[in-house]
């Protein structure tokens, strides 16, 4: 009787295992993919879909009105543009300023640069909330170390311009950089040093041994965290509202969606009576979609990098 | 190493013909170079403004034409914050309190998570691109607007006694209660099952994380273990845990410091300063905010890194 027992169990541990991780991981899947259907559905749906009780998924009267509005009211077109340069610039220069400190602190060690890097921890630690008014402030009347007044009497204001990106992304002090500083540390403390030697011996140079064979061999990390600046900075609007408070980029934009929508039906309704609230948010999960898209058929192209090599990125020492 | 090095410093000397640092000054001169932008951006972006945040928490901060005016005022500022205005220790609470309830959580899941995704199955590709989705997908500005989407909520209800339910769990709860489960473990778990949502979207850089580190955990040790005769359930216990434990310290600092980017303190403490203008009591709040994630972070590493195992 054990012994047939133990026959069962045994056999059935060999697919109960599975069957359970596929259930758990279908319903995780779905639990993620959820919204992103949900708001599809929704995107395509007239108006008057909204209140019929027999939709639920797929719409009885398709329309594409609602990304009509939502790329009107957002000026979508233009403020793509303008996020994608924003967010292509901080990542190549955050890629620039990161991956260079980062080997500097990984294999060019000098008299104080572990001290340094605890520094680099510090910003990692320290909540940008803390730090933010000086500097905020400071990019206001920017000096320039008190240089510019020199020059033309004043200081100049940097809001509303991509300068206090460029600059905070040039010296690798943007959002979040301490982190990908890290990154880049442990990646390249991975690289083995024979190959560093290797170069030397040959007669290269410290950066001819950095641009010539440390950076080939640094692109998953590159990816990574190029994926990671430019879609933390797609979707950041900590720092946006605050640099570029009139400049329309998608996250600024996004958030004050419903507002400019609700202003333009009421108008349109002639003044009396206020905008249906559900059609507003419906109109903004449309633009949240919209907004995602791109980042989306990015991640399409990028995704193998983390799904299968892992291990390469340099996330673990 | 410096067998290999010798002889090639006193070539390139000689064919050069001219004074040459050695390569390890070299290396460290260029080291400098490479950390220099970083070192100017992190003085001027950070320390200074640092300092200065905290001379304006002890002060009181007026804007003029041409600059800021600073007059020294002691601890007005933190007083205030803590017994006149209506908001601040309330949301302070809250987000801590969020914080300590979301970490373990999403901790625990997202290794959970990470050990099913490195076993072998079909469509592991896939299931592991949706997984990282909301690396992308939640964060910033779309993950605040999705929370508060009033027609998903509605719809929700509506729908509520068809599919969603699956979400809820009414039954779990009762079950466990019966069972004889203490209350508070009883909401707490399935509180999480509830907010599902919410955690998996948080955890997806952990996830990565642990991944990783799993995936540098040498196979052979598995297959001792599996010679030896051990059940996949030990091999977790005796093999995988020790060997991430590392990885769950920085797992759990970057869920604190994840945190920050986006909660109520942090809304608050940016109204006060953009909106009304209240630099004084704008830093004065932050500063007490970062001396709230100061001691949890310390607390929570000292706990954790007691037990830790190192290989070294």
């Amino acid at each position: 009787m054990r012994e047939r027992l133990e026959m069962y169990m045994r056999s059935g541990r060999k697919w109960l295992w599975p069957a359970a991780r596929t259930i758990l991981l279908t319903g995780l899947s779905f639990v993620i993919l959820y919204p992103i259907v949900k708001k599809i559905s929704l995107a395509v749906r007239a108006k008057s879909d909204l209140y019929s009780p027999i939709v639920v998924w797929i719409p009885q009267n398709f329309s594409l009105e609602n990304f009509r509005y939502a790329i009107e009211m957002m000026d979508y077109w233009k403020t793509l543009l303008n996020t994608a340069l924003l967010c292509l610039m901080t990542t190549v220069l955050t890629l620039v300023s990161c991956c260079l400190a980062g080997y500097g602190f990984a294999r060019l060690k000098f008299k104080g640069s572990n001290l340094l890097f605890a520094g680099v921890i510090l910003t990692i630690l320290v909540p940008p909330t803390t730090v933010f008014i000086p500097v905020y402030l400071n990019l206001k009347d920017f000096t320039l170390m008190g240089l510019i007044p020199l020059f033309t009497g004043k200081p100049v204001n940097l809001m509303d311009s991509f300068w206090p990106f460029v600059l905070t992304s040039i010296t690798g002090n943007s959002f979040k950089s301490g982190l990908f500083i890290f990154i880049f540390r442990q990646f390249f403390r991975g690289i083995p040093r024979e190959l560093e030697e290797a170069a030397y011996v040959d007669g290269a140079t410290v950066t001819r041994t950095f641009t010539g064979i440390m950076l080939p061999n640094a692109v998953p990390a590159i990816v990574t965290v190029g994926l990671f600046s430019f879609v933390w900075q797609w979707n950041d609007s900590f720092y946006t509202t605050m640099y570029l408070p009139s400049v329309k980029v998608i996250a600024t934009q996004l958030a004050s969606l419903p507002y400019n929508l609700s202003i333009k039906l009421t108008s349109m309704l002639g003044g009396s009576g206020k905008a249906d609230p559900f059609y507003l948010s419906m109109v903004q999960d449309t633009g949240i979609l919209l907004a995602m898209l791109p980042l989306i058929i990015m991640y399409i192209f990028t995704q193998r990098y983390f799904v299968e090599s892992i291990e390469r990125t340099g996330i673990v020492g | 190493m410096t067998i290999g090095l010798k002889p090639g410093k006193k070539t390139i000397a000689v064919r050069k013909g001219k004074k040459y640092r050695s390569y390890e000054a070299q290396k460290a001169l260029w080291g400098f170079a490479y950390v220099l932008p970083w070192l100017i951006g992190f003085i001027s972006f950070f320390l200074l403004p640092l300092f200065t945040s905290l001379r304006y928490s002890l002060s009181k901060v007026e804007m003029k034409e041409g600059g800021v005016n600073v007059t020294f005022v002691g601890f007005r500022n933190f007083v205030e914050a803590f017994t006149v205005h209506t908001s601040f220790n309330r949301t302070l609470v809250e987000s801590v309190s969020n914080m300590a309830v979301n970490v373990p959580l999403i901790v625990v899941f997202s290794l959970f998570v990470a050990v099913i995704l490195n076993q072998k199955f079909k469509g592991r590709a896939f299931t592991r691109a949706v997984f990282f989705l909301p690396v992308i997908l939640a964060s910033g500005i779309i993950a605040n607007l999705e929370s508060s989407s009033l027609i998903e909520a509605v719809q929700a209800e509506r729908a509520g006694s068809r599919f969603l339910n699956i979400m809820t769990s009414f039954e779990l709860e009762r079950m466990m209660l019966e069972m004889g489960v203490d209350e508070t473990i009883v909401l707490y778990l399935t509180g999480a099952v509830n907010r599902i949502y919410e955690i998996i979207s948080q955890s997806g850089v952990q996830i990565l994380i642990f991944l990783a580190g799993i995936q540098s955990i040498p196979s052979s040790m598995y297959e001792v273990a599996i010679i030896e005769g051990a059940t996949g359930y030990e091999a977790f216990w005796k093999i995988t845990f020790p060997l991430v434990s590392p990885l769950i310290l920085v797992n759990v600092i970057y869920t604190i410091i994840d945190h920050f980017s986006s909660n109520a303190m942090t809304d608050l403490i940016r109204e006060t300063a953009l909106r009304n203008f209240n630099f004084g009591l704008s830093s004065a709040m932050a500063w007490v905010y970062f001396a709230a994630i100061g001691i949890i972070l310390i607390v929570c590493s000292w706990l954790i890194s007691r037990r830790v195992f190192y290989q070294e």
